[in-house]
Formats: structure tokens, sequence, C-alpha cells
């Protein structure tokens, strides 16, 4: 019975409050604020500083333990796919479906869809722009607004920054300007 | 700012005790970051928040279930955070809980930051923590998407003396 709902998919009310729930937990730990970019700038710091003053500081302190988050959330990420039926399709608006389909995808199945996230497909165009200028414009663009989804939509919005605010409006923009006027051109 | 387990005082003595010392302390903050990322990474999949479909869908405001989350997590989020400055509540060691403002400077980067991140976000349908997530579901390929986004973020701290 409980085993059967926690394999469904969660709702969206119970997710959120979880989600919140880190909140406080990494704070009560050691004041450690929500957020996943600084992951980014931890990596690079450890792996290739070179001789860029952004990475030149003491990582180890300030950025391993969110490095530690991240390849904790692989392994999770993991226990949700084996155990909880993480890998199951969700189930989109039909609206959605409609345009995704008239961009020529195929009916949604898994978490992403494997037109254009596959290995193979890192050789097209379409998937090397959306994979590997996607993922650049992530790190790029999180590392220059201090902030992601996590840092700012849900840390920094919680705790009233107008800079947060600022960010995710940016975020918003950002993400329909693209999903209105690129995702169709490369589709 | 963030704090970590001192090291014992006394092991100053010698430089080998210190390391030792530090390393353990690295070495359990590790271990705690890694446990508590294993739930994190449990809940995001399970909301399907890592889901380019759900990305897409939330861009184009054909469903509830993103803005669900994000809504009522940064509400739960608010009200705890005030909670525990209410209480005055301290961290498992005893520090004062301490939320570092963003420093709003400008505005610029938080605006010109989040555009480029949300185009990114819209393209991959992945943020930072969900890059770690799809690797973990099986889409290997993120590990590309991950190299490209610390390709980004090197990018950002070479050019971080020119930018705006």
């Amino acid at each position: 019975m409980l085993w059967s709902w926690l394999r469904d998919p969660w709702p969206w009310y119970v997710t959120g409050p979880l989600i919140a729930s880190f909140v406080p937990l990494l704070l009560w730990l050691g004041n450690r604020p929500l957020g996943m970019s600084v992951s980014l700038r931890a990596m690079c710091a450890a792996m290739i500083p070179g001789n860029v003053e952004f990475f030149r500081y003491d990582w180890k302190r300030t950025g391993l333990w969110n490095v530690a988050l991240g390849f904790g959330i692989l392994l999770g990420a993991i226990v949700a796919v084996t155990l909880l039926g993480g890998g199951a399709t969700p189930a989109i608006s039909p609206h959605t479906r409609q345009a995704l389909s008239a961009l020529g995808l195929a009916a949604p199945s898994g978490l992403v869809p494997s037109e254009v996230f596959t290995w193979r497909a890192l050789l097209t165009l379409r998937g090397a722009i959306c994979m590997l200028g996607g993922g650049f414009l992530v790190g790029f663009g999180a590392s220059y607004a201090g902030g992601c989804t996590s840092g700012h939509g849900v840390m920094g919005l919680a705790t009233l920054q107008l800079a947060s605010l600022i960010a995710i409006v940016a975020i918003f923009a950002g993400g329909l300007l693209t999903t209105y006027f690129i995702v169709p051109l490369l589709f | 700012m963030s704090t970590v387990q001192q090291p014992i005082p006394t092991a100053r003595l010698s430089g080998a005790p210190v390391a030792h010392a530090q390393n353990g302390a690295l070495a359990r903050e590790v271990a705690t970051y890694l446990a508590v990322g294993v739930l994190f990474g449990i809940v995001i999949v399970k909301a399907q928040v890592v889901s380019w479909y759900r990305i897409q869908e939330m861009f184009r405001f054909q469903s509830f279930h993103m803005y669900g989350i994000l809504g009522s997590a940064m509400l739960t989020a608010l009200v705890w955070v005030q909670l525990l400055r209410r209480l005055g509540a301290r961290t498992r060691t005893g520090d004062r809980i301490v939320i570092a403002p963003k420093v709003l400077g400008r505005g610029h980067r938080y605006w010109i930051g989040g555009l480029i991140f949300g185009a990114g976000w819209a393209l991959t349908g992945a943020c930072p923590g969900p890059l770690f997530a799809l690797v973990g579901t099986g889409a290997t390929v993120f590990l590309a998407v991950a190299i490209a986004a610390l390709a980004g973020t090197w990018t950002y701290g070479y050019m971080r003396p020119r930018l705006p």
C-alpha cells in the first residue's frame, strides 16, 4: 500500500514542501544555503583552476560540500529509478504533447526525449546545440547570476532577496524566449 | 559565512596530526552531504523536475505542475526561514544560523546571468541539480552536458574581470 504509493508519481504539493525542507536541514547541518551552482565553480577549481582568480579560492572549505551533494543526487536518482519508479514517463499536458509532436518529436517516453538526448544525437547539430550549447549556457549563466533554480528560485526568494527576484524573472524570460524562438528553429 | 568543523587546537603542535584531523573532518563533511544529496536526488526525480518534458510544459504554461512545486517550495522555505529566525535557531555545532544576503550591486549579473541560464535551462531541460540526477537516471549523455556546463563555468571565471 505505502510501497505502491511511493512508486506512483509524487504530487507537487508533496514534493514542493519536501524540497523546501532541505533549506532548514542544510542550515542546521552547517549554515549552507540550498543551491547547486557552487558545485560547478568548486569542480572547476579542483580540476582546472588555471590562472583564473575566480577558481583560486578555498574550494575544500566552501565548495566541496556542494560537490558531495551533487554526487549524492546522482546516487539518489539511481535509487529513485530502480526502487521507486522514478523513471516513469511524466503525464504531461495533452497540449504540450501536441506542441512537441508538431515539432516532430515522438510521444513522450521516459524523462527526456530519446531523439535529442543520446550519445549518438550528440553528433547531430540539434543534439550538439541542445546538450553542449545548452549545458555551456547553464554553467555560464548560473555562475554569472550567482545561483540557479534552487539557489535563487527557492532559497533566494524565500529569504526575500531582490537579487533573486531579478534573477528568477530573467531566468524565466530567457527560458520563454528560447522555448518560443530557438526551439522551433532547432526541431 | 559557512562553518566547518575546526581542527583540534592541540594538534597544531606538529604538522601531520593537523592534516589528519582536517582530512577526517572533510571526510565526515563529504559523507554527510552525500547522504543529504541521496535524499534530495530521490525527491527531485520523483517530483519530475528533472524531466525535459516538464520544463517544456512549464515554459509553455500548459500545466500547473512545475509552478506548484516551485511555488510551494518557495513558500514553505520562507516559513522555515522565518521560524528559524524567530526561534534564534542554531546549527548542530551551536553556531548562529546566518544567511548571507546576495549582493545586489547594479543588478547586472542577475538579469544577464539569469537570461543566459534560462536559455540553457530551456535547451537542456536541466539546471545544475538535475544534471547530476539525470546521469543517475541512466541518461548518461548528461555527463557530456555536465562537462559543457563546467566549460561554461570556467569560461565565466576566465571572462569575469571583463564582464559588466
